[in-house]
């Protein structure tokens, strides 16, 4: 399954390294103090903030992993692009980011000590960091497996050299140096994979050709002919297509509590905005992230769909590698494809394009991690403000420096463990983002309910969790041949696939923390003042008014725009 | 700070040349576009990066020149 690759190959990889780290050199002279390092001083113009904003998530394992779900689940998988996304990046940039940003808070954590109290601060500050570690060590170990696997090239030499790359640019320019090389990534994805799409979409005969292609394939699998090619139309039942979820759990679900969950309350995304110019580009951030993502979907589902009749027909000769099971493995269908299809040349910035979303999702995770820890955790419960503010600033900024370094080494510490122990650190991850759900639901109330107490918040937050956890301990997907799949307590009610326990682990835990957060709202006692909630809460909060501009330079206007195109999209492929 | 078109502009311009280039002198080599059905890939790419960084660094350049 080796990919050969020449010298022009190399020397691509080689200059996109050599602009990566000259941006990181260039920018260190702006590090002055914590506020330029941790928060890019808050002057990224929107533009550049918004396609960061999706260029971290688009980290390798989303790449990788999202052409493998198109080749299991066809055009389906583009829920998680179009009704798992835009409405919350829409509600994210109309409602909540005059808060997060207005509120001058530096980070999520910070945005629920203020509305809140410190204890709930200090559990979403201690979860985030653990899962960002988890979640960069585990993207670092597939990409070095990959590396290892497709290009021969040694684990532990590729598994060191792209954190070290990833060390010294964000060392060197902090946050500021992470979004702008973020925006080089995003480019480089783009037209790295680019050729891909339309190599194989003629290959199989255009666009016809692979309707035609499919339709047996579908029918073979017991669905109807059209399955992979639509979006909506087969979601009446959960068994009459292939991701297995019914469209109440794909609209509530992923729709409404994951898609909010993760874009509206995870600091490792909203980080972006915060780090905006003006309080006008922040809100704007989510809106110009959301066109391209809608985009996406075309450039890595639609290969991994291809590859769906390609693996069909001998004569093609595109196979996968196969796991111990005897199974294929999807999320290798990317690089096959790029094997198969494109030269020297062209197949250097393909690879390249997998090692810049490799890095984008690692830099992402890296300084989110050194803002919550020098901010949410050494801040708050090591090392107070003195009266000094200049002292404290190159204080703080050394201190982020040092996470950075931390952060890097645990990362490979982790990426280390899931080599040894790849379904714990599985497990791991699953579990820790149980608390985005449940976060969303305390965050949800916080802003729009003044009457929500921190004493509620912490214990919906808490419990929301610990349901989520004891839900999953609970059940488990059909076929599952391992504790770490769900059912460690016992098995009380099966899903037909993963996909479904996720769906519904978010949802119960977003009921569960809502539910405990009011109940014990009314029990308990608001101790902020109206004053002190000002700019935090929707109804003592001043609106923004944007009348006097044009009405696509308004955050609402343009919010209309994006949400009309994602309706077209999921028409024309309903 | 620094305006991001000029790097991103500068290092597509360059991939864009060296790989049209590549594209120009791999041409006549009869095995290397095989698999890409018999495109030769290399040099649309290349065109395709090469006006992309222009246009980039075009961008850039007229923003200095306004402010």
């Amino acid at each position: 399954m080796k990919v050969d690759m020449s010298w022009i190959d190399y020397l691509i990889m080689m200059i996109y390294f050599v602009f990566v780290l000259g941006i990181g050199w260039f920018l260190r002279k702006f590090m002055k103090n914590a506020n330029a390092f941790l928060e890019a001083g808050r002057s990224i113009p929107a533009w550049v903030a918004g396609l960061a904003f999706i260029s971290t998530n688009l980290g390798a394992l989303e790449v990788m992993g999202m052409t493998g779900s198109g080749m299991k689940y066809g055009m389906l998988t583009t829920h998680f692009y179009w009704i798992g996304a835009i409405p919350a990046m829409i509600f994210l940039a109309l409602f909540m980011m005059p808060f997060y940003y207005g509120s001058k808070a530096r980070s999520v954590p910070e945005y629920l000590k203020l509305r809140y109290d410190e204890k709930t601060r200090g559990l979403n500050a201690i979860l985030f960091a653990v899962m960002t570690i988890l979640a960069s060590g585990i993207s670092m170990y597939a990409l070095a497996i990959l590396l290892e696997k497709v290009l021969g090239w040694d684990f532990n030499l590729s598994l060191w050299v792209s954190a070290m790359i990833v060390l010294v640019y964000t060392y060197l320019g902090g946050l500021s140096s992470a979004i702008y090389n973020e925006v080089l990534q995003f480019f480089i994805i783009i037209l790295g994979l680019l050729p891909l799409v339309f190599l194989s979409l003629k290959d199989v005969g255009g666009l016809s050709g692979l309707k035609e292609g499919l339709a047996p394939i579908a029918e073979s699998g017991g669905y109807a002919t059209d399955t992979f090619v639509t979006t909506w139309k087969y979601t009446a039942e959960a068994t009459s297509n292939p991701l297995g979820v019914e469209w109440f759990g794909i609209l509530f679900g992923l729709g409404f509590v994951l898609s909010f969950g993760y874009w509206c309350t995870n600091f490792l995304i909203v980080q972006r905005a915060f780090a905006a110019e003006s309080i006008s580009a922040a809100r704007k951030v989510p809106l110009i992230g959301a066109i391209p993502k809608m985009f996406i979907p075309f450039l890595i589902i639609v290969p991994g769909i291809i590859a769906i009749v390609l693996m069909s027909d001998p004569g093609k000769g595109f196979t996968l590698p196969l796991d111990s099971n005897g199974r294929p493995v999807y999320d290798y269908t990317i690089i096959m494809l790029l094997k198969q299809y494109l030269p020297a040349g062209v197949l250097g910035l393909g690879i390249t394009a997998l090692l810049a979303s490799f890095m984008s999702g690692m830099a992402g995770n890296v300084s989110a991690f050194n803002t919550v820890w020098t901010y949410d955790i050494y801040q708050s419960y090591i090392r107070k403000r003195t009266e000094n503010h200049e002292a404290d600033d190159r204080h703080y900024l050394n201190v982020g420096r040092v996470a950075t370094v931390c952060g890097i080494l645990l990362s490979i510490a982790s990426a280390y463990i899931a080599s040894k122990f790849g379904n714990i650190m599985d497990f791991l991850q699953t579990i820790f983002s149980m608390i985005n759900a449940p976060l969303f639901a305390v965050i949800f109330l916080g802003m729009f309910w003044k009457r929500t107490t921190g004493h509620a918040a912490f214990t919906g937050l808490l419990s929301g969790f610990l349901i989520a956890l004891t839900h999953h301990g609970l059940t488990a997907p059909i076929g599952a041949n391992t504790l770490f799949k769900g059912g460690w307590i016992a098995v009380i009610h099966d899903y037909p696939v993963e996909m479904a326990q996720n769906f519904w682990t978010a949802i119960i835990a977003f009921t569960v923390a809502t539910t405990v957060t009011v109940v014990l709202t009314m029990l308990t006692k608001q101790k902020k003042t109206e004053e002190e909630l000002t700019g935090l809460v929707y109804s003592l909060t001043p609106r923004i008014s944007d009348q006097h501009l044009p009405w696509h330079k308004r955050p609402a206007g343009f919010a209309v725009l994006v949400a009309i195109i994602c309706v077209i999209l999921s028409i024309i492929f309903w | 700070m620094v305006d991001i078109r000029y790097p991103i502009g500068l290092m597509f311009t360059i991939l864009g040349v060296l790989v049209t280039v590549f594209g120009f002198l791999t041409m006549s080599d009869p095995g290397m576009y095989q698999k890409s059905l018999g495109i030769n890939v290399n040099i649309i790419m290349g065109i395709l990066m090469l006006v992309f960084g222009l246009f980039m660094l075009i961008l850039a350049l007229r923003k200095r020149k306004k402010e």
